[in-house]
């Protein structure tokens, strides 16, 4: 069965009192008869990129939703900075920012009024920041737009600056390069590169190399149990 | 950004945004609220006596199909584009959210059915002493309606096809206040006092309001685990 993560990256700059944000233990997980993971442990300090790679249909997209809360596993814990996130579910969901399959817009809206939404679910920002970030993330020229009429790469795009503005500790993202293009590719290392550099995490599950700097870097292989 | 009520009124204004960006579903319960009370002169007889003694009954049972017609979409449009989830994990109180989700969504569909019943009342021979009694009623009533059909409308969003298991679910459980609501209006018209009927309209009201979000919330949970 997939082992612990946590390895890899030694030595990250010299600190060895980096905290552990994330850490989850004994987690285990069925989708009726099948087993989709057992005894999963994983820690992932501050700084850190967590690459959970896997065959398709072996539980990745399960796991991240596990880990953020969305389904509860049969067996384990999941702990926020030490804390069972049980206990501490708001401080939790405000600390991290998901994406999942779905970017979450509304077809009706424009892509700039889907991004003050969502990003005003969790904090007050400027119309500027706004502005900002999405000619970051190269949507300025369609911001007015609705997101019905966006490429599926565009609303990916428009998914990041939703990440980038969340001020999220920890980024949890299932395969955050579908639809995107090699600059998109490129966009989402460089954001994790700096995310970790800031003292952020992400956990990310993805078919692709992530190609975030090396000293980040943590996999994870889940293996399919067939 | 904190307090119990954080995400009330953000989620409310996007979904009344929505809404309008919407119009045609917007009018649905509304037209069909009007075409049904529109249609029963026809079949029955125009004679007003006859209206007048059916007019509490069809009113109210009108009111309460369409305010289950626009009900299928509430959740699933957002569990299908993933903003269900985005709403889950924002670290606001998910029944807060799904209230002000209901009250936009009552707003949109209940309250223009308040506001357009003496107009159908009148058409139905309905003396005007009893238009008050109708709409406090149907002002009680439909948010209690709009509150039901979103818990049904949780339970069924998860599966592929709910619609027809939506109308089962909350038509038993809609059947007092279609009870009372026409009861109350009954009473106006025979000139008796309709005190009664209305405030156990609103007790149904309040004990839905305090206990309804929270069963609305698990089960918007349990339908995205």
């Amino acid at each position: 069965m997939p082992g612990v993560a946590g390895t890899g990256g030694e030595g990250m700059l010299g600190k060895d009192t980096q905290e552990i944000l994330i850490q989850a233990e004994g987690l285990e997980l069925w989708r009726g008869e099948r087993c989709l993971f057992r005894d999963l442990c994983l820690a992932l300090p501050e700084g850190a990129v967590l690459h959970v790679s896997g065959a398709n249909g072996c539980g990745k997209t399960s796991l991240l939703r596990v880990l953020c809360g969305l389904s509860e596993p049969e067996e384990g814990e999941i702990r926020w900075r030490g804390q069972s996130i049980r206990h501490c579910r708001e401080d939790f969901q405000l600390a991290f920012a998901w994406l999942g399959h779905l970017n979450g817009f509304k077809a009706e809206l424009s892509a700039r009024e889907n991004l003050a939404f969502s990003v005003s679910l969790r904090r007050r920002t400027d119309p500027e920041v706004r502005n900002n970030t999405l000619d970051q993330v190269g949507l300025c020229a369609v911001a007015d737009l609705p997101c019905r009429v966006l490429s599926a790469g565009q609303k990916r795009r428009l998914s990041l600056a939703t990440i980038m503005l969340s001020a999220a500790r920890l980024w949890i993202l299932d395969e955050p390069f579908t639809n995107l293009d090699a600059k998109g590719h490129s966009m989402i290392s460089e954001m994790l590169d700096r995310h970790c550099a800031e003292g952020g995490a992400a956990i990310v599950a993805s078919h692709q190399e992530l190609g975030v700097e090396q000293r980040y870097l943590q996999h994870l292989e889940m293996e399919d149990t067939g | 950004m904190s307090g119990p009520l954080s995400g009330f009124g953000v989620v409310l204004a996007r979904d009344l945004r929505l809404a309008f960006r919407r119009p045609g579903e917007m009018a649905n319960p509304l037209l069909f609220f009007i075409l049904i009370t529109a249609i029963f002169p026809l079949g029955l007889s125009p004679e007003p006596e006859l209206l007048r003694t059916v007019a509490p009954g069809i009113l109210w049972g009108a009111a309460l199909l369409s305010s289950l017609l626009a009900l299928d979409l509430l959740f699933k449009s957002d569990y299908e584009d993933g903003s269900l989830e985005q709403l889950v994990l924002s670290g606001h109180s998910l029944p807060v959210m799904v209230l002000a989700k209901t009250l936009a969504h009552w707003m949109v569909s209940g309250l223009p059915l308040v506001l357009i019943a003496p107009l159908l009342a009148s058409a139905l021979y309905l003396p005007a002493e009893a238009w008050g009694t109708l709409m406090l009623g149907l002002l009680l009533g439909t948010p209690t309606l709009s509150l039901l059909g979103a818990m049904g409308a949780a339970l069924t969003t998860g599966l592929g096809t709910g619609s027809a298991l939506l109308s089962l679910l909350v038509l038993p459980l809609a059947t007092p206040i279609l009870i009372f609501g026409a009861r109350g209006v009954d009473l106006a018209v025979q000139g008796m006092d309709p005190v009664g009927p209305l405030y156990l309209l609103a007790a149904i009201l309040f004990l839905a309001l305090s206990l309804l979000p929270l069963a609305i919330a698990t089960a918007v949970r349990i339908s995205l685990d």
